[in-house]
């Protein structure tokens, strides 16, 4: 019996990521997620500016690469082109949603728009070679902030699912992480949970999935899966931060209505 | 719809998008083009389409993005520090083949500038506006009437060859009210096998992209480009011609500019001076042709332009610089009275006598 | 019995895999070197594997088919 195989939506391609990057593991339970929910003939996936710049080469789905930052836009143009029939997702990074894609991201929060964000946080630049992101914690050492992130000079990092679970627009917010096997067990109930609420019209669902970056962190795969657990979680701890339909808000305000 | 409607240049615009089968419309407000979005969010709604004001001109042309690779029918418009914004979204859509309208009412800059009428962005159109090689095909109305029908035009040329199409517009065009006709013969729009509608389980997943890691492979997708760009360049070139087979002096102008210049030329031929306008129509591509023949026999083209000489360059390109080109410009919001241009004729007349 | 089947030339040897394993079953190869240049993983003792499937669930590049 069959316990365990490539999902058919992942194309059968090597991915090009670092040895021990979780992008990997977050594109398969996406791509089981599709196959699960038999959803790939109406999926439309958009790519963002970053490490998965090229996930349209991993995706059996239509794809479109978008432009640094505005996945949420082109997502949503995709989506009201033809809303009963098309399933939407982006695929994005921290310095694709939460810098230079912070308004898009916001914006299409407030506006509850009924697509799917996964939103991969390693708080660091990937692609460019490791350069701090808008969620590099205090004190870590990047190629920027080489005397580690001050944050006098250069701010606080962003906390994307505590901001946006402020606005009343979007219908679910959860941060995972996949450095264990009970947690990617976790981050793909999440992330089919973030699917189904667009097939249920429910609205703007975003997954924010705690990763490691091994060659830019400067350690070994499995050590950066353990600084996920000793720094990253504490900073960004880990939950639901909305679930509208469930009753579940950070917002005390809105809770009380 | 035969019979006339008084209407503004910018709802003009909207209307004839409406009746060329677009339904989904993305802007942010912009002083002088707002009329588009608020027929738009009025009209839109009542025939099931969409209207969204969008969070930035960056998100609105990223939206317009997103619905082009879906294979619909997409508008945005704005005015010249919009444009900017979204040029990024221009250059995007030109690297990944994607077809699109974009109206730009055009007010002065550069900066904020300010929200009266101008033609200061004609580089930005003519030349591609954002990063790379590319080019839109940008379209020139000179009355309320030619907004409408351009749009039409702009979206069936934009589908055919894959790109942008630009109405490239002033706000005195866009705030004027003037009797349209909406007797338009609108072409049945064509398929569109690579837009991204959902694999059905039917064919290979269709990407839309414009990333090219590959040197080699980018070099022939630019390359390719440009030969359907020499095809348009070939086909789609169209100018005005009013009174030129026998003039010594050439005036060229665009939109609100060739209204005014007309006036002049009506007044100097009454006066006897052998005077012709050339209009162009397109600007990119621009209606070389009509020059290089016009500089057979003319002496002396003025290039009138609101502002300070950008498709004067155009102008001299196409002429080869056989014939002198001069220059009657106002900028900042102003626009040359019919005087300033009937003034400038006399003297080129002057000149020429000599 | 369980099995495993590595896309071997796939392994990028980061090596998530054996320590996700709960029979402690797994190891990167001290021999072998794959297409990739990358010592990949081989399993040593695949009567003790109990086809739970933490590897695969743990490998980033989806290389590894488990069977019951």
């Amino acid at each position: 019996m069959l316990v365990f195989d490539r999902p058919k939506a992942l194309c059968d391609v090597p991915l090009h990521y670092c040895p021990g990057c979780t992008h990997g593991i977050v594109h398969r339970l996406v791509a089981e997620t599709i196959d699960e929910l038999g959803i790939e003939g109406k999926t439309v996936g958009i790519a963002p500016v970053g490490c998965s710049v090229m996930a349209y080469d991993y995706f059996n789905c239509d794809m479109i690469e978008a432009s640094h930052g505005r996945a949420p836009a082109v997502a949503t143009g995709v989506k009201r082109s033809d809303p009963d029939n098309l399933i939407v997702f982006t695929y994005q990074g921290d310095g694709d949603l939460a810098s230079i894609g912070t308004a898009e991201t916001v914006h299409a929060a407030a506006r509850n728009e009924n697509i799917t964000i996964i939103f991969i946080n390693n708080a660091i630049y990937g692609m460019t070679g490791g350069q701090m992101a808008p969620t590099s914690l205090p004190g870590q050492v990047t190629q920027t902030s080489p005397y580690g992130r001050d944050p006098k000079l250069c701010g606080y990092p962003v906390k994307v699912c505590e901001m946006l679970s402020e606005l009343e627009g979007p219908e679910y917010l959860e941060r995972v992480t996949v450095n264990s096997v009970k947690n990617v067990r976790n981050a793909k109930r999440a992330i089919k949970k973030a699917f189904q609420n667009q097939i249920d019209g429910k609205g703007f669902s975003l997954v924010e999935v705690i990763s490691s970056c091994p060659t830019n962190w400067g350690m070994t795969p499995q050590e950066a899966l353990k600084w996920i657990d000793d720094k990253m979680i504490p900073y960004y701890p880990l939950g639901v931060y909305k679930d509208r339909s469930a009753g579940i808000f950070a917002h005390s305000q809105e809770a009380s209505k | 719809m035969a019979d006339k409607v008084l209407m503004k240049g910018n709802e003009a615009i909207a209307e004839a998008a409406i009746q060329a089968g677009c339904r989904h419309y993305f802007g942010y407000p912009i002083t002088p083009q707002t009329e588009i979005a608020a027929y738009m969010a009025k009209r839109m709604p009542k025939i099931g389409g969409t209207f969204l004001q969008a969070e930035s001109e960056i998100a609105a042309i990223n939206m317009v993005y997103g619905v082009s690779a879906a294979g619909k029918r997409v508008m945005t418009s704005s005015s010249s520090p919009g444009i900017s914004l979204k040029s990024e979204g221009l250059s995007y859509l030109a690297g990944a083949d994607l077809p699109a309208l974009v109206v730009n009412c055009q007010r002065g800059g550069p900066g904020l500038g300010g929200i009266q009428p101008s033609q200061s962005d004609y580089f930005q159109a003519t030349r591609g506006g954002g990063h790379g090689d590319y080019h839109m095909i940008v379209l020139a109305p000179s009355s309320v009437q030619e907004m409408a029908q351009l749009t039409i035009k702009g979206f069936e040329l934009a589908d055919e060859y894959r790109m942008t199409s630009m109405i490239l517009a002033d706000g005195t065009i866009g705030q004027m009210m003037e009797p349209v006709s909406f007797d338009f013969e609108i072409k049945e729009q064509i398929e569109k096998p690579w837009a991204t509608t959902g694999t059905k389980m039917a064919r290979k997943h269709n990407i839309v992209n414009s990333l090219y890691l590959n040197p080699e492979q980018l070099e022939v997708t630019n390359i390719e480009r440009y030969k359907r760009y020499d095809i348009i360049k070939e086909k789609e070139a169209i100018a005005e011609e009013y009174l030129v087979d026998d003039a010594d002096i050439i005036v060229a102008a665009f939109g609100i500019a060739a209204r005014v210049s007309k006036n002049a030329v009506n007044q100097a031929r009454a006066e006897g001076i052998k005077v012709g306008l050339i209009r162009p129509i397109t600007l990119w591509p621009f209606p070389e042709k009509a020059f290089r023949k016009a500089a057979e026999h003319a002496k002396q083209i003025i290039c009138v332009e609101l502002s300070m000489g950008q498709m004067i360059e155009d102008v001299r390109l196409s002429t080869e610089c056989k014939v002198p080109v001069s220059l009657c410009y106002r900028v900042g919001g102003m626009i040359p009275t019919p005087d300033q241009v009937y003034q400038a004729i006399v003297e080129a007349a002057k000149k020429g006598e000599k | 019995m369980a099995k495993l089947t590595f896309r071997e030339d796939e392994c990028k040897g980061c090596g998530l895999c054996t320590f996700a394993c709960p029979k402690q079953i797994l190891r990167l190869s001290n021999e072998k070197i794959n297409k990739k240049g990358h010592h990949p993983v081989e399993c040593i003792d695949m009567e003790a594997c109990i086809g739970c499937a933490s590897c695969a669930i743990m490998c980033p590049d989806c290389i590894i088919k488990v069977e019951r």
